[in-house]
């Protein structure tokens, strides 16, 4: 299966490169710190604290795993041989995004300790718990694609990296009251339903709405048709 | 075969590939020639099926890139240009991925990378990351990856950048052999390599074809040029060899002492010495030599190109 041997070798990337290390250590300190400081400053067995920063901490890492999928293949020539391959554009597509699905995955499965924990010092919700990490994997999947997407579009990793960060901030900020505050009212609602942060939200919560698993879905379907669109576009031949 | 038939290539307003066509038959090693930034590679790309043409069709043996690219895929081989490698990854390792990529596994992959490694030399640098390999080996790599599927048809894109000369004349050979039973379409824009590796020669400039032949057809097409030298003066000599049949120019005339030395040009490619030497007996002037120049591709390259080589060889 062409999509396996590609996701492998992306994922041998991945884990080769140091800016992957960096990055899961940094994102696996921030969470242990996020949530073990709730734990002991309010003495509560509740993982809400911990997934209500998860989007800012993914809007900042994730970028940085998808960054040179497509960018560094560019920068090396390599692509050229593989869409020459006989393997079609879209097979190539699910490869990479497999790969840094597998890398989320991987990332969760490294914080479950802290749930763990959580349960054998209380009483924790443990549907909740699986409801938020179902939505953290949503919410994951689809800013890999977004970012994918991005790194599609240049042959520099750095400006995929701060372009992709850039524009998912700019997307959580429309549900924050920074932004709302200054809507119109009949605008908060739109902004609201556009923003991931507002779908993850009630996830974190530990309620699994259709409207909010349509919405991750969508989100990732529209941006791996968009990166089909722009490697048959070849533009950056 | 590859046959390409009116193919364009536009880039926003830029035109840079302007309705090529040309075939390559089996058993043939045809040269692209041509200087940076005339539309070798672009060409390639789109036999390659990475590219796709603006207008125009790309056909292997008789199955059209555009419409079918998977089946032309699994017929090519090709190394881009400048070899890309992954230079994180080990010879091997990247021998395996891309023989997996193409669907190659178990006995058939490992008979397939033994075959290659063996063409291209690269047993002693099997276990070692691509990126501490010389850009000679790294080329290798490239050809032999390019290799793995025992293709039908092989697109090079100048396949001998990097080499010492020794490796150039290994990688000549092997293009050489492969080239019996198969398909080549090589590029560059060093005249020595087409010559010595290339059955016919396709010269490309600003996206046309300006030229295309055996090495031979295209040194001695149009005109002939002869040197002659006799004993005699200077305007009588010339006022003779006016009067040849076929005469166009004399390209240079040089006096020095009794004889004259001159360059004389005639059309066609028949060879026209004997009329020459008529024309010295006819006239009683003594000949003292009288040769056949043969054009090198080099000039006729640079005729055709405007001149644009000189700065890119190598």
């Amino acid at each position: 299966m062409p999509i396996l041997i590609l996701a492998k070798k992306d994922l041998g990337e991945l884990f080769g490169s140091s800016i992957a290390y960096v990055f899961m250590s940094v994102f696996l300190f921030v969470s242990f710190w996020l949530f073990f400081s709730s734990l002991w400053l309010y003495g509560q067995a509740d993982t809400r604290p911990y997934f209500g920063q998860l989007p800012l901490l993914f809007l900042l890492l994730l970028p940085a795993v998808t960054m040179g999928r497509w960018s560094e293949e560019k920068r090396l020539g390599t692509h050229e041989i593989l869409f020459t391959l006989p393997v079609g554009d879209v097979s190539l597509l699910l490869g990479k995004w497999l790969a840094t699905l597998v890398f989320l995955a991987v990332v969760l499965l490294a914080t479950l300790p802290m749930p763990i924990t959580l349960a054998s010092l209380g009483d924790l919700d443990v549907g909740a718990t699986i409801a938020s990490y179902i939505g953290a994997f949503l919410m994951g999947a689809a800013f890999l694609a977004f970012g994918l997407f991005m790194s599609s579009l240049t042959r520099n990793q750095i400006v995929a990296f701060l372009v992709s960060v850039l524009s998912l901030f700019m997307l959580y900020l429309l549900a924050q009251p920074v932004v709302t505050d200054f809507l119109p009212d009949r605008f908060v609602p739109v902004a609201q339903t556009l923003s991931f942060a507002t779908h993850f939200e009630s996830m974190a919560r530990g309620v699994i709405d259709s409207r909010d698993v349509i919405y991750f879905l969508g989100l990732s379907g529209l941006f791996l048709y968009l990166n089909y669109l722009s490697l048959q576009g070849r533009k950056w031949a | 075969m590859i046959a390409v038939e009116n193919v364009s290539k536009i880039f926003g307003s830029q035109k840079a590939v302007d309705s090529v066509s040309f075939t390559v038959q089996t058993g043939e090693v045809v040269g692209f020639l041509g200087p940076n930034g005339a539309g070798k590679s672009t060409t390639m790309r789109m036999i390659t099926g990475f590219l796709p043409p603006s207008s125009g069709r790309v056909t292997l043996d008789g199955i059209d890139v555009a419409l079918s690219p998977i089946p032309c895929k699994h017929k090519i081989g090709y190394l881009p240009e400048s070899a890309a490698v992954y230079l994180d990854m080990e010879v091997s390792d990247f021998l395996v991925f891309l023989g997996g990529m193409r669907g190659l596994a178990g006995p058939q992959l490992t008979s397939a990378i033994k075959r290659v490694v063996v063409q291209c030399q690269l047993q002693k640098v099997l276990g070692r990351t691509i990126q501490t390999l010389s850009k000679g080996y790294r080329q290798r790599v490239g050809l032999a990856q390019a290799l793995l599927h025992d293709p039908a048809v092989l697109v090079l894109d100048e396949p001998t950048v990097g080499l010492d000369p020794n490796q150039i004349l290994e990688i000549r050979e092997l293009i050489r052999e492969i080239g019996k039973t198969k398909t080549v379409l090589l590029s560059s824009h060093i005249l020595q390599e087409v010559t010595a590796t290339c059955s016919r020669v396709i010269i490309i400039n600003d996206g046309h074809i300006v030229a295309q032949g055996t090495p031979d057809e295209l040194t001695s097409s149009e005109n002939s040029v002869y040197r002659v030298t006799v004993q005699g003066a200077a305007e009588v000599v010339k006022m003779g060899l006016v009067k040849l049949p076929g005469f166009v120019a004399i390209s240079s005339l040089e006096e020095l002492g009794q004889s004259v030395t001159a360059r004389v040009v005639l059309s066609g490619i028949e060879d026209k010495s004997a009329a020459i030497f008529g024309l010295a007996v006819a006239k009683g002037w003594v000949l003292t030599e009288l040769g056949r120049e043969r054009r090198s591709l080099e000039d006729v390259f640079q005729k055709l190109t405007g001149g644009e080589i000189n700065s890119q060889r190598q």
